[in-house]
C-alpha cells in the first residue's frame, strides 16, 4: 500500500478528514521550503503538495503566479525540489509529499530520470497541471511501476467518460476543482460541490480531495463535510506573503492548526 | 528519418502531429475544447459557414491577394525570380485577419458574445478588434505591460476599435505571458467567451484550425502561380513567428513534392549569441501553451526570453505542425539575423516601393541569400505576410533617427 493509501486508510477508521496544504517549493526562501513542510505537518497536515516552480504557470491566478516567480528568482528547479523533499524525509517518513506542477520540467528532466529521481528522493505523488489522461498513459504507467501515484484533477464540467478516464489511470486520491477558472479565484459553490461528490467518488473509487477556492476555517468544514480531503492553496501562500520572513513559518503553522480544528468537528463520514 | 504520409493528414483525430501537438491543458479547459472542437467540425463541413468566410475574404479582407513579380529586386540580386505573395494588402495590412474572421464565425456560430485574444506586437490584437467591431462582439485583448509601452500606436488602434487592452504584469511582460492570461481569462469566463488564437499555437484544434483559415493563402497561390508564371514555384518561402503566415502557405503545397517549403526564423543578434527567437533551429521539444513542441529553454525547462527586431516573430515556442515537417523533413528550417531583415526590408522599399513588415522581411532577407545561388529561371515565392507602416518607429530607431 502506498504512503498515500495508508493516510486515507487510517484517516477513514478514525472518521477524519484528510487536511492537504500547498506550498511553492522555494517561496519565499529556498532555506524556508523544509522548515515550512514541517510546520505544515506540526499544525496538522495530512499530505503536502509542494509546487514546482515554472515560469509559465497556465492554470494558477496570480497568487501561486507570484509564488512561482519568487522560487524562480531564488533559484528554483525541479532538482532542486526534489532535494528538498529528499531532506523533509530525513525527519520525516509518514507524511506524504504530492509534487504539483506543469510537464516541461518534467520532460526537459526526462521523464524516467524524474520518476527515479522522485522516487529516491521520498515523493509520493505527482499531479501535472497540464497532462490530462489522454496525453500521460506512459508517464502515468512510469509513475506506478515505481510505486508513485498520479493525481488527476476533474472538474465541475467533466464527463461521466472522463470520469472513468481518471480512474483507470489515476490513483492514490482525486483532486476535485471545485469551481471553474484557476486558482486562487472567486467563491466556491458549495451546493454544487455536495451535489457533485458523490456521483465523483462513486465513479473513481478513491478518495476526493476538494480545492481552488477554500480559503478558511469555515469553508475548509462545510467542503469537509462532502470531501475525504480539503486542499488549501493560495490562502496559504498569502500567508508567507503577508508575513515577515522570519514569522512567515510560525503564522502558517497557525493558520493550518485553525483549519485543523476546523475539520476535526465533523462527525462521521462524507455525506 | 520520420516521413510524412501521402496524402498528408495531419492532425490525427487527438490532434497530434507525430509526436507534437496534442492537448496538453489542465482539466479545467478539456470541456471548453471539446466544444471547440464540435463547433468546428460542424462549420467547417457546413457550406453556409465557408461560403460566408469566403465573402467575408473577398469583401471584406479584399482577396485574393495578388502575387507580384518583384523583377526589379530579382534583376538586382541576379538570380532566382521573387514572386510576393501579397498578404500586406489585406485590411488590416497582415495576414492575421484571415484567421480573425474565421474564428469569429465560429465564436458566432457557437452563440458566444465576447472575443479574448493575445498580442505581441499588437497585430492579432488588431485584426481581432477589427473583427468583433465588424461583428458586435465585445473584445479584450491581454498584451505584456512591456509591450503595452512599445507598441503604443496599436493599444491605441485597438482602442479606437472599441477594445479592452489589459497590460499583463506576470512573467516576462510579453507574448507568452500574454497567451497565459488570456488562458486565464478563457477557463474563467467559458460559458460566453471565444479565444481568438493569432497563430497555430495552443491546444487542439487551434493548430488546425489557424492552418485551416490561413490555407486560403496557399491555396491563391496554387491557381494564381501558373496564370502568372506558367507553373508553380520552386521554392515558397515565409517567416516563422508562431507560425501561421508560413503554415497558411505550405499546406496546400505539402503534397506537391517538388515545390521546396521553407521557414524563416527569427536569429536575433545571432544563434550563437543566445538572443533570437528560433525555436525550430536553436531550441528543443517541450510542452507549453497546450502542445507539445519546439521550444526555447532553459536546461530546467523553465521557458526563456526572445530577441527580434520584429515583436511579431518574438515567442519561445511554434506551432506543433512545423515541428513535424521539420523532423519529418517535409520542410526545412532557416533563420536570418536581424541586420539581415532589415537590409532588407529597405532594398524591398527602394527597389518595389513596398514596404515590408519586419516579420515578413525575414523571408525576404533569406529570399536575397538564396536567389543569387540560382539560376534565372527558378522561382522562388515569398509570403509577404504583412506591411511595414506599424515598424516605422523600430526602423528609424535603428537608423538613429527621431519622430
Ligand atoms: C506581418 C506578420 N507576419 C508574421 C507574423 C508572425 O506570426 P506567424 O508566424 O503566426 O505568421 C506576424 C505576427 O504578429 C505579423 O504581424
Amino acid at each position: 500500500m502506498s504512503r498515500i493509501q495508508s493516510v486515507f486508510q487510517s484517516l477513514r477508521a478514525s472518521g477524519r478528514r484528510a487536511l492537504i496544504p500547498f506550498i511553492t517549493a522555494g517561496d519565499p526562501a529556498p532555506e524556508l521550503t523544509v522548515p515550512l513542510m514541517h510546520a505544515l505537518v506540526d499544525g496538522g497536515a495530512d499530505i503536502i503538495e509542494l509546487g514546482v516552480p515554472f515560469s509559465d504557470p497556465m492554470a494558477d491566478g496570480p497568487t501561486i503566479q507570484r509564488a512561482s516567480e519568487r522560487a524562480l528568482r531564488n533559484g528554483m528547479s525541479l532538482r532542486k525540489v526534489l532535494a528538498q523533499v529528499a531532506d523533509f524525509r530525513t525527519r520525516n517518513a509518514d507524511t506524504p509529499v504530492v509534487l504539483m506542477g506543469y510537464a516541461n520540467p518534467i520532460e526537459a528532466m526526462g521523464v524516467e530520470r524524474f520518476v527515479f529521481a522522485a522516487s529516491e528522493a521520498g515523493v509520493d505523488g505527482v499531479l501535472i497541471v497540464d497532462y490530462p489522461p489522454e496525453e500521460c498513459k506512459t508517464f502515468a504507467a512510469t509513475l506506478k511501476a515505481s510505486g508513485l501515484d498520479p493525481i488527476f484533477l476533474l472538474a465541475p464540467t467533466s464527463t461521466e467518460q472522463r470520469i472513468r478516464d481518471v480512474a483507470q489511470i489515476g490513483s492514490g486520491y482525486i483532486y476535485y476543482v471545485s469551481l471553474k477558472g484557476v486558482t486562487g479565484s472567486g467563491a466556491l459553490d458549495f451546493n454544487d460541490v455536495a451535489a457533485r461528490l458523490p456521483q465523483i467518488r462513486h465513479g473513481v473509487g478513491m478518495p476526493v480531495g476538494v480545492g481552488f477556492g477554500i480559503r478558511d476555517a469555515e469553508s475548509a468544514r462545510r467542503i469537509g463535510e462532502v470531501a475525504d480531503a480539503v486542499v488549501i492553496g493560495s490562502r496559504i501562500i498569502e500567508e508567507i506573503e503577508n508575513s515577515p520572513r522570519d514569522q512567515a513559518v510560525a503564522r502558517v503553522k497557525a493558520f493550518v492548526e485553525g483549519v485543523r480544528g476546523a475539520l476535526d468537528q465533523i462527525q462521521g463520514a462524507p455525506r | 528519418m520520420q516521413t510524412a504520409d501521402k496524402p498528408y493528414r495531419f492532425p490525427d483525430s487527438h490532434g497530434h502531429f507525430g509526436p507534437y501537438g496534442g492537448v496538453f491543458v489542465a482539466e479545467t479547459l478539456i470541456p471548453a475544447l471539446d466544444e471547440l472542437n464540435a463547433a468546428y467540425e460542424a462549420c467547417r463541413n457546413n457550406p453556409a459557414f465557408m461560403a460566408e468566410f469566403e465573402y467575408e475574404l473577398k469583401h471584406y479582407v479584399g482577396r485574393p491577394s495578388p502575387i507580384y513579380h518583384a523583377k526589379r529586386w530579382s534583376d538586382s540580386l541576379g538570380g532566382a525570380q521573387i514572386y510576393l505573395k501579397r498578404e500586406d494588402l489585406n485590411h488590416t495590412g497582415a495576414h492575421k485577419v484571415n484567421n480573425c474572421i474565421g474564428q469569429a464565425l465560429v465564436a458566432r456560430y457557437m452563440g458566444k458574445p465576447r472575443v479574448i485574444a493575445e498580442t505581441g506586437a499588437g497585430q492579432h490584437g488588431v485584426a481581432t478588434a477589427t473583427v468583433a467591431a465588424r461583428y458586435g462582439m465585445e473584445c479584450v485583448v491581454y498584451m505584456g505591460a512591456e509591450d503595452v509601452k512599445r507598441q503604443a500606436a496599436n493599444v491605441y488602434r485597438m482602442k479606437l476599435l472599441g477594445a479592452t487592452v489589459v497590460p499583463v504584469e506576470s512573467g516576462s511582460k510579453t507574448l507568452k505571458d500574454a497567451l497565459n492570461e488570456a488562458m486565464r481569462d478563457w477557463v474563467t469566463n467559458i460559458h460566453n467567451t471565444f479565444y481568438i488564437i493569432g497563430t497555430v499555437a495552443g491546444p487542439h484544434p487551434y493548430p488546425m484550425m489557424v492552418r485551416d483559415f490561413q490555407a486560403v493563402i496557399g491555396k491563391e497561390c496554387l491557381v494564381q502561380m501558373p496564370e502568372m508564371a506558367g507553373r508553380q514555384p520552386d521554392c515558397v518561402i515565409a517567416c516563422v513567428g508562431g507560425g501561421s503566415n508560413a503554415m497558411g502557405i505550405f499546406h496546400p503545397y505539402i503534397d506537391v513534392p517538388e515545390v521546396r517549403l521553407i521557414g524563416v526564423e527569427a536569429y536575433g543578434e545571432g544563434l550563437d549569441s543566445g538572443r533570437h527567437a528560433a525555436s525550430l533551429t536553436g531550441g528543443t521539444p517541450g510542452v507549453l501553451h497546450g502542445n507539445r513542441t519546439y521550444l526555447l529553454q532553459s536546461e530546467d525547462g523553465q521557458i526563456i526570453e526572445t530577441h527580434s527586431i520584429s515583436a511579431g516573430l518574438d515567442y519561445p515556442g511554434v506551432g506543433p505542425e512545423h515541428a513535424w515537417l521539420k523532423d519529418s523533413e517535409r520542410a526545412e528550417y532557416v533563420g536570418v539575423t536581424d541586420q539581415e531583415a532589415l537590409a532588407a526590408f529597405h532594398d524591398l522599399c527602394h527597389l518595389e516601393g513596398i514596404i515590408p513588415a519586419l516579420e515578413s522581411s525575414h523571408a525576404l532577407a533569406y529570399a536575397a541569400k538564396l536567389a543569387p545561388t540560382l539560376p534565372r529561371d527558378k522561382i522562388l515565392l515569398v509570403n509577404l505576410s504583412g506591411r511595414g507602416d506599424k515598424d516605422m518607429h523600430t526602423v528609424a530607431e535603428k537608423s538613429g533617427i527621431q519622430f
